[in-house]
């Protein structure tokens, strides 16, 4: 059986690595339009950084909407049990 | 008398059969046997009409070949042969046999050439879907069960009450593309879309999918909502309002998913969610959008049945069903991991994945179209079913904390079925062109062009960033959302109970006034009637003579002179 707390994937290093990683495959997609024109149907998609900006933007939206949704309309998990 | 079999029988005969036979190994042969000869018979179709039959001097069109129809029964029958590997060896009897009649009835809707027949297997499915969802089992099935079959009766009535109006007004059954103009054909809409679990009627799929079995929800994944897209695609295609209602049940869905604990009750809010992607390809209405819708529908029923094959393989493992209590799990399931990770993918549309040939499809269309807004929505809309289901999914379920779970991975047999559909997921991603063929018209469409595979990539995953940046503000609470079904899980009971409250002491003051009355009107009737009385006691009978020839003197007199 596995170790439970010392799995590579679990270790801070991997972590940092995978942060590392993770930001370059960012900073290069975006930059990789510099090479590979996007070719926007209705204009502003055509913006350099739209599709990151634009996806990270509506993320950050999303999770607050549902976040004041759910003060709305969250109950406990038994409130139809009881 | 037949030219050839109707492909719905093939399933029903395996469900009789599975019903019948008493031996494991046998029924599993015929479970998983059955659907493939119903996909050999959905092949051997051809274009137009080719079995008719009469009801009640209705002509009725039993079997009607089409491109779109084929395209549906197809994936619904796979679905069912790869459901059937997945839950062989753990479902009840009573559920394989119901999920093949369930089955039946989505073939038989996707071949249906008038109206009379649709409704007969739209009934059927509404059935025995919900005998799957009661082979769940606990108190929870049993009642989100009865909802469910409740809802879908309804629904069935009123698709039915559309359908005899059509039949009065219009004479005809036939299917063919309608408009929503009048009462009849608004009735059949909103039935229709009672079963694609459009607002303001959703929740009872996020109800009911999770309360089914490990195996059942899998099954009723892929078949329900999905036949009332090919129905709104043959009768209600470019209905402009379907563009709102579609939309609003993109976000609905990914709102809720986002909400959510429960770990397939996230699946079946994105359920809605992508079958709203679908509800707004059909409004747009274009060859393209209809492809898509169609498309979109073929790759839909392979992912989602994935992700809830994956996700039913943790609950059967674990016995656990919520985020807050997996978590982790990579460890010893690296299949089911990989395989809901290659769910989670397509249903994001990552390039390389079919939702990505499939759903830039529709967007295309609104393109084409030059829908502005439905197409920075659905923009939007796909970096959010990346977050809520792309990595919501997999990240709670098998990543996360570790939950201190060690269970096994899957057993083999639910192992081939995860595998198959994950390599289908793949095989459309890179080879769209073997599915673009089979879709309703002919496809002029490039979906790997650099730019575009670009936007999405800088789309998703910085959707990706915005996840783990956001993480703390998604921390899973032990909670339930409410849904439009508070109006009669919760609001109906209340308002009975204070309708009997605030009613009580009126009615009470009332009863107590009439009682009153009753008795002031007793005593005086006892006291004229009584045997004592004015009009009770006895009267010596020359006193009554005497009254008599008195009142009949009045009334002559009152004769002669009037």
């Amino acid at each position: 059986m596995t170790q439970p707390d010392n799995h590579w994937l679990t270790r801070p290093t991997t972590i940092r690595w995978l942060w590392i990683i993770g930001y370059s495959v960012l900073a290069m997609t975006v930059l990789l339009q510099l090479l590979i024109p996007i070719k926007g149907y209705f204009g502003v998609d055509s913006w350099f950084g739209f599709g990151a900006l634009f996806g990270f933007l509506s993320c950050v939206l999303m999770v607050f909407g549902a976040k004041f949704i759910g003060k709305l309309l969250k109950r406990p998990e038994d409130y139809y049990d009881v | 008398m037949f030219e050839m079999l109707p492909p719905a029988l093939a399933l029903i005969g395996g469900a009789l059969l599975t019903a019948l036979i008493s031996s494991r190994q046998l029924r599993a042969v015929v479970v998983i046997v059955a659907p493939l000869i119903c996909l050999y018979l959905i092949w051997q179709v051809p274009d137009g009409v080719v079995l008719r039959g009469e009801f009640l001097g209705y002509p009725l069109e039993l079997v009607e070949g089409g491109p779109v129809r084929r395209l549906f029964a197809t994936i619904f029958a796979i679905m069912s042969a790869t459901g059937a590997v997945f839950a062989f060896n753990h479902a009840r009897r009573t559920e394989l046999v119901a999920a093949q009649l369930y089955a039946a009835g989505a073939v038989g809707v996707s071949f249906a050439g008038d109206l009379l027949t649709l409704f007969v297997f739209w009934e059927i499915m509404a059935l025995f879907s919900t005998v799957v969802v009661w082979c769940g089992g606990t108190e929870n099935a049993r009642a989100a069960g009865v909802r469910y079959a409740i809802m879908h009766l309804l629904g069935g009535v009123i698709l039915k009450v559309g359908i005899e109006g059509l039949l009065v007004t219009t004479g005809s059954l036939d299917i063919r593309p309608l408009a929503a103009e009048d009462f009849s054909t608004w009735m059949i809409l909103i039935g229709i879309l009672i079963n694609a679990a459009a607002p303001p009627l959703s929740s009872w799929l996020s109800d009911a999918y999770p309360t089914a079995s490990p195996t059942g929800s899998v099954f009723l994944s892929a078949f329900t909502t999905k036949t009332a897209i090919l129905a709104l695609i043959l009768l209600f295609p470019g209905e402009s309002i379907l563009v709102g209602i579609g939309l609003f049940m993109v976000f609905y869905g990914i709102f809720y998913a986002l909400l959510e604990n429960d770990i397939r009750r996230i699946l079946a809010f994105s359920i809605v969610n992508q079958v709203g992607f679908m509800v707004v390809a059909v409004g747009i209405g274009t060859e393209t959008a209809i492809n898509g819708a169609s498309a979109h529908a073929f790759a839909h029923i392979i992912y989602k049945a994935l992700l809830f094959m994956s996700a039913g393989v943790v609950v059967m493992r674990t016995g656990k069903h919520l985020c807050t209590d997996v978590g982790g799990l990579f460890r010893t399931m690296p299949v089911t991991m990989w395989c809901g990770v290659i769910g989670a993918l397509a249903i994001s549309s990552f390039p390389l994945t079919s939702g990505f040939t499939t759903k830039t499809l529709i967007s295309q269309a609104a393109v084409d179209e030059g829908l502005v807004t439905v197409y920075f929505l659905l923009a939007a809309a796909s970096a959010g079913v990346f977050l809520h289901a792309g990595i919501k999914f997999p990240w709670f379920v098998f990543f996360q904390k570790d939950s201190g779970l060690r269970p096994d991975d899957a057993p083999w047999n639910m192992r081939i079925a995860m595998l198959f559909f994950a390599f289908l997921c793949i095989l459309i991603g890179v080879y769209p062109q073997l599915l673009y063929p089979l879709l309703p018209y002919a496809v002029d469409y490039h979906p790997y062009k650099p730019g575009k595979v670009l936007f999405y990539l800088q789309l998703l995953l910085f959707s990706g960033l915005a996840f783990f940046l956001l993480l703390p503000w998604m921390k899973r609470t032990l909670t339930i959302s409410l849904d439009v079904d508070w109006l009669w899980r919760r609001g109906m009971p209340v308002l009975v109970q204070f309708v009997a409250r605030i009613g009580k002491p009126p009615v009470v003051a009332a009863r107590r006034r009439l009682q009153h009355g009753v008795d002031l009107l007793t005593a005086s009737a006892r006291h004229t009637m009584g045997h004592t009385g004015p009009l009770g006691r006895s009267w010596e009978i020359g006193t009554t003579a005497l009254w008599i020839v008195l009142l009949l003197m009045i009334y002559v007199f009152a004769y002669y002179l009037f």
